[in-house]
């Protein structure tokens, strides 16, 4: 099957900073990749710059087979079809959670009114959060903050959708409620690149595992062989704190 | 009984009876210039606000880039210009300018509006930029994910909460409008200080005059402020939100047996 994204030699420095070194992968329609590392090793910064939230320094980035780093592709038009689910949620603070979801649909897609509403119920049912419709975003909690911001994603029916560490800034007790509906859009055949320190989901829902390192890819495979036998050293010692949570428990 | 028997209130008295009409004709005046030209003033500010806060990125082109740069030196300089500079000698300025220069003779409104919309736009184009800048950088990434233009972006979601972040400012902008139109009595507008130079003039009461007039004007500027807050207040929208909602079908998943349900994505 051809592949969604494909990244080439992508580099990207903040200043003297070489942030990230020659990344090379790609994702196929269906893939749920999942990107792991510690905290400074380029994980957000790799998914912004496949948004262009951030400009990349050097390298390509394809998608379906369209350089998107050159000058004449429309960014707006690129990033209505890759989705993105924050950290911070991210959520327009002077809408209410429906209106969320259908801004983009209405401005973006020049949907209807109706039709933009129909289909942003659709996609809040789904993630569970239809009681709360007529709500402003600082009267929910980050759980439902984040499982809008999921359904605000769907409702722009992307080609894939990107997680940057989505439940990071969750109280734990709310962690289960968002990879719970990011458990069931895997299921679906969603297309998904995410950020996670989420070790269990990366193991068992993902079916491609990048491991970052400093800046670059150290490693990558199959979920089941990557962390029962990682072959770097790096990973194995990253893997080793998680052991308590992925490696040893429910494996 | 002549004026120079009468007390302190009763001269009060008699200048409210005698001038309710100038009174009333001046406090309008004046408050129909402080509004129109606090909403002017937000026009401008917001767009040279917007201007100010755009940065050219290195794949625009040459020739928008100079514009750019060549617009925001403009309007600094106007910003500069009019905030540096006192209303009073602007007002002079202009309306005598306009007149020697070019032959044009404004009218006591045009010139007042102009004036003082100038004027506050040079206040609100800082405020507003402010205001945008107040907004968490997370809006513009999350509007921009969902592939909104910038111009999109602004509108439906930046410039909304700006808006709602500045409006204890914009409500400052129109009390100092109502007092500083005052200034424009050098030009001949017939507002309400102007109302107070003619009644002075004409009954030499001016400690008489000063005292209902600055009523007036505190009367105006305190009813503003508390109609400026309860604007606020409703802007935030109620504080609990309606958990059921209007919509009997969004109560449950019973909504995926309406008969419109969207097509299921592929």
């Amino acid at each position: 099957m051809p592949e969604i994204l494909k990244i080439e030699h992508l580099s990207k420095h903040f200043g003297a900073n070489e942030v990230l070194k020659d990344i090379n992968f790609q994702v196929r329609p269906g893939d749920v990749t999942s990107i792991i590392g510690a905290s400074g090793s380029g994980k957000s910064t790799l998914l912004r710059c496949i948004n262009l939230l951030e400009s990349a320094t050097s390298g390509k980035i394809f998608f379906h087979g369209q350089n998107i780093l050159s000058d004449h592709v429309n960014e707006a038009k690129y990033r209505a079809k890759v989705g993105m689910v924050f950290q911070s949620f991210n959520l327009f603070n002077n809408h209410t959670v429906i209106s969320n979801c259908m801004v983009g649909q209405i401005k973006v897609l020049k949907k209807s009114k109706e039709e933009a509403y129909q289909s942003a119920l659709f996609y809040l049912d789904k993630v569970g959060m239809t009681s709360h419709i007529n709500a402003k975003p600082h009267q929910l909690s980050g759980g439902q903050k984040q499982r809008v911001a999921i359904a605000r994603a769907l409702a722009m029916q992307p080609e894939i959708l990107l997680f940057d560490e989505p439940t990071s800034a969750l109280d734990p007790e709310m962690v289960g409620e968002v990879l719970d509906v990011m458990k069931a859009l895997a299921k679906e055949g969603t297309t998904m690149l995410v950020v996670t320190h989420e070790m269990a989901f990366a193991r068992d829902v993902s079916n491609h595992v990048v491991y970052m390192f400093d800046g670059k890819i150290e490693e990558e495979g199959e979920p089941k062989a990557l962390f029962s036998s990682p072959k770097s050293p790096q990973l194995r010692e990253f893997l080793s704190r998680f052991t308590g949570d992925a490696g040893n428990q429910g494996g | 009984m002549s004026i120079s028997e009468m007390n302190f209130f009763q001269r009060m008295l008699y200048i409210l009876q005698e001038y309710s009409g100038s009174l009333a004709k001046g406090a309008a005046t004046t408050m129909v210039i402080a509004i129109v030209c606090t909403a002017f003033g937000c026009v401008i500010g917001f767009a040279v606000g917007i201007v100010q806060t755009l940065e050219p990125k290195k794949k625009d082109n040459l020739a928008y880039r100079i514009i750019l740069r060549l617009a925001k030196v403009l309007l600094t300089a106007y910003v500069e210009l009019f905030r540096g500079t006192p209303m009073m000698l602007q007002a002079a300025f202009i309306y005598y300018g306009a007149s020697q220069v070019f032959g044009l003779n404004l009218g006591m409104w045009e010139a007042a509006i102009l004036i003082v919309s100038i004027n506050t736009g040079a206040y609100m184009a800082e405020t507003v930029r402010g205001g945008i800048l107040s907004v968490d950088i997370g809006q513009t990434e999350g509007a921009k994910a969902i592939g909104m233009n910038h111009f999109q972006t602004m509108l439906s979601v930046i410039l909304p909460q700006a808006l709602r972040n500045i409006m204890p400012q914009i409500g400052n902008n129109l009390i100092i409008n109502i007092k500083d139109t005052c200034v424009l009595s050098i030009i001949g507008t017939v507002e309400l200080f102007f109302t107070f130079k003619s009644i002075s003039g004409a009954l030499y009461t001016y400690f008489e005059a000063a005292t209902v007039i600055l009523i007036i004007y505190f009367i105006l500027t305190f009813v503003s402020s508390r109609i400026l807050l309860a604007w606020e207040n409703r802007m935030d929208g109620p504080v609990n939100f309606d958990l059921a909602t209007t919509d009997t079908l969004a109560y449950t998943s019973g909504m995926m047996n309406f008969p419109r349900k969207p097509k299921r994505r592929t």
